[in-house]
């Protein structure tokens, strides 16, 4: 190992800095170092002319080399876009009750229908497509408008009573507030409620069973079983879109409800709603 | 600075080293474990394993794209690799139970940069000659064709070996068939013809030219090893007790003098360039070449073998005193060494059994939470599960899943109205499974039921199992 030299008389490289009598040397930079450091101010100034850098009053400078992040990210979509192209078409007009038989086209289907529901669907219907209060729940097996895969898929591309889509469909349950007097809709809620098996008053329901055959059952059937041609729902089942209480049922006789959902067509591609579709179609309620 | 005295530089050019020829017992030795450690890496590759038509023939294979590690009839998957870590902490326990009993045989023997180094020497050793030839064509200025063509001669050896070298890494990472064919057509990924560039070069500099260097300063090991030797370890010492005075034979014989005679013959066998007589040092990587040099002169001049030996530290006073040295396994089998080879075995020992007993069918179980449970129409609770399966056959399996916990649970399969899911061979499939308990059942009422999902693999009834639990109304109805 090197030693230092003892210190000699007139030796004047030091900083004049002392410590115990330990003195530091005022050595100059390493050449390499020196160098370098140099060559790092250059390239700073040279990469703030390069590519976008100085801040201006509204925007920045874009640079020689016109590079944005922005840009970057654009040419990636489009790239993958490009790249998906083929089998986006072979999507688009495959027979829409076939593609799940084809392994390699439904399981893209699958997987880019998730992306989609989770970019549109997922606000109303929840992340996992349980739904909420109001919107249903898309994992059950049952179904406003039908579930299987064409039903489903028309339901997507028109939506549900929207002005936009001259195909959406509209389910047109009166407000009974207007029809019925008070006692007569708690009649038939409670006539409704003995439908699917929870507690109600027999006392009620059997009047409100006269009253259902007349105003309800053309929709919602003899039996209250619904009817996905018309958008009515199943009253006997165990699924509530708003509530199967007294006091919510009560409140859709009355005042009806007009759930609504937007037409894709406008927004989304015939592929992307195809996926959305089949992707909704395996989540375990599909017919 | 003006003409003021500079500080010494802290660079030192290198000095070239010439080791001289030597042969012997250790020399020997070393030859055997050259050779045996280069055929290995060497060959292995292309050594051929039958596991079927859908995987590779190759018995040792990293397929680093496919997430596989082949090694004869074992396959690792990736989530099993802390097999790799463990034969990675078995290395290192080894290593240091290595050093903790015999110093630096790992620097001395097998370490790569001293076996290629070796073989470099002896390339350079027949197209120069030995020491002296290679010293005097060393010392010539005067480049003329002999020395240019015997430079170039061992220039193109090297860089023969060197392309073995880095060519014979990249078929580790593919069928070494194939690449082997496509690396000389031109077919190969630039990965594979970057790693052999960039391993040649390393080979051919490290092995030719920095040789030594790169022990004494890129070589973290020689400043670790002190930690784990003792004064029990056997290292390469030289018996200065009986050695000095040295003297030259030629000289009277007036007063008492030691066995050494000053030869230099440990010297100039040294591929590291130092003098053993100097005592322990950083350089010396203990190849024991100097014991054989001695051991020959010794001979030669009618004394005792072992003036330069394997000597513990131990042992010194001992032999100063007069005394015979302690036997070599007393020196080896110490509470250190032992709890060393206790922990390499007890790690190895568990690599082995997991070895054994992990299963060719692997589930894992992931219970959906969005949302914890679903009711279908006719009030009936639903949960969901992902689940995977693992085929590790080298052919496609029939997988039953099934639950057990409650009796009132039933399993429906996604995609299937089948109990059973085929799972192609050597791959893993994400299966959605459906668990459904009827309206009413205590595991649709309750917050939660423990169940144990089973799947069987139906060709031959091989079972496994994962624990998970359903979710039911309990108090959010």
């Amino acid at each position: 190992m090197s030693k230092v030299p003892p210190k000699q008389e007139g030796d004047p490289n030091t900083t004049g800095h002392s410590w115990d009598g330990i003195e530091e040397f005022d050595n100059p930079m390493p050449r390499w170092w020196l160098w370098t450091f140099y060559a790092t101010i250059v390239w700073g100034v040279a990469y703030t002319i390069a590519y976008p850098a100085w801040p201006l009053v509204s925007s920045a400078t874009a640079g020689l080399l016109g590079y944005s992040t922005r840009g970057e990210v654009a040419a990636e979509i489009s790239a993958v876009e490009e790249a998906n192209a083929g089998i986006n078409a072979q999507l688009a007009s495959a027979e829409l009750t076939e593609i799940s038989a084809d392994a390699t086209l439904n399981s893209y289907a699958v997987s880019s229908g998730a992306a989609v529901f989770r970019t549109w669907c997922a606000q109303c219907h929840g992340s996992g497509a349980a739904g909420f209060v109001g919107y249903p729940n898309l994992l059950d097996d049952d179904w406003l408008w039908g579930g299987d895969i064409e039903a489903i898929h028309t339901t997507i591309a028109h939506g549900i009573r929207n002005e936009e889509d001259p195909d959406a469909r509209y389910s047109e349950m009166p407000a009974y507030g207007e029809i019925f007097e008070p006692e007569e809709i708690t009649q038939v809620v409670n006539y409704v409620m003995s439908l699917s098996g929870g507690a109600f008053d027999p006392a009620l329901a059997e009047p409100g069973a006269e009253l259902f055959a007349d105003n309800c059952a053309a929709c919602h059937g003899d039996n209250g079983l619904g009817n996905v041609d018309l958008g009515a729902p199943n009253l006997a089942d165990a699924i509530w879109l708003y509530g199967g209480d007294e006091e919510t049922l009560t409140e859709t006789v009355t005042y009806s409800r007009y759930g609504v959902m937007p037409p894709w067509t406008q927004r989304l591609t015939e592929a992307q709603i195809r996926a959305v579709a089949l992707y909704v179609h395996q989540l375990g309620g599909g017919e | 600075m003006t003409d003021q005295a500079q500080p010494p530089s802290l660079y030192a050019a290198r000095e070239p080293i010439f080791p001289r020829r030597v042969s012997g017992r250790f020399r020997n030795l070393k030859w055997v474990i050259l050779a045996v450690t280069l055929g290995i890496y060497y060959l292995v590759p292309w050594i051929r394993w039958d596991r079927g038509p859908s995987l590779p023939d190759q018995a040792v294979l990293l397929d680093l794209a496919n997430r596989r590690f082949y090694f004869f009839w074992i396959e690792i998957w990736s989530h099993e690799f802390y097999f790799v870590a463990g034969l990675l902490i078995m290395a290192g326990l080894g290593l240091f139970l290595f050093t903790s009993a015999l110093g630096r045989v790992w620097c001395g023997y097998a370490c790569p940069q001293t076996v290629w180094t070796d073989l470099f020497i002896l390339v350079e050793r027949w197209v120069e000659g030995d020491r002296n030839a290679r010293l005097r064509l060393h010392r010539q200025q005067k480049m003329d064709v002999r020395k240019i063509r015997l430079r170039v001669t061992k220039w193109v050896l090297w860089l023969l070996i060197a392309v073995a070298t880095g060519g014979a890494w990249v078929f580790y990472f593919a069928d070494a068939p194939t690449l082997f064919v496509e690396l000389f057509t031109g077919q190969a990924h630039a990965v594979a013809y970057g790693t052999v560039a960039f391993l040649t070069a390393t080979t051919f500099v490290f092995g030719g030219f920095m040789r030594e260097q790169i022990c004494i300063y890129a070589c973290p090991w020689p400043r670790i090893q002190a930690a784990m030797m003792d004064e029990d370890t056997l290292t390469v010492a030289y018996r200065d007790w009986r050695g000095e005075p040295r003297k030259h034979s030629q000289e009277a014989k007036t007063e008492p003098m030691g066995d050494c005679i000053d030869c230099m013959a440990c010297v100039n066998v040294c591929p590291m360039g130092i003098d053993i007589r100097d005592g322990q040092q950083l350089e010396c990587i203990t190849c024991a070449l100097c014991i054989d040099a001695c051991d020959d002169v010794m001979e030669r001049i009618g004394k005792p073998r072992g003036l330069i030996d394997y000597i513990a530290l131990a042992d010194e006073t001992r032999e100063r005193e007069g005394h015979a040295p302690r036997a070599i396994w007393r020196h080896v089998f110490r509470p250190r060494t032992l709890l060393y080879t206790a922990l390499w075995g007890g790690v190895g020992l568990a690599l082995i059994v997991a070895l054994f007993i992990r299963a060719d069918i692997e589930m894992t179980v992931a219970p959906i939470r969005n949302p914890t449970f679903v009711t279908l129409s006719d009030g009936s609770i639903r949960n969901t599960y992902d689940i995977r399966l693992r085929n590790k056959n080298n052919e496609e399996r029939l997988f039953r899943v099934f639950v057990k916990g409650n009796p009132a649970l039933r399993v429906q399969l996604e995609g299937t109205p089948y109990a059973s899911v085929t799972v192609p061979t050597d791959t893993s499939l994400l299966q959605r499974v459906y668990v459904i308990a009827p309206p009413g059942s205590d595991p649709a009422e309750a917050a939660r039921t423990d169940l144990r999902f089973w799947v069987e693999d139906l060709s031959n009834g091989d079972r496994a199992y994962k624990d998970s639990s359903f979710s039911g109304k309990g108090d959010a109805q």
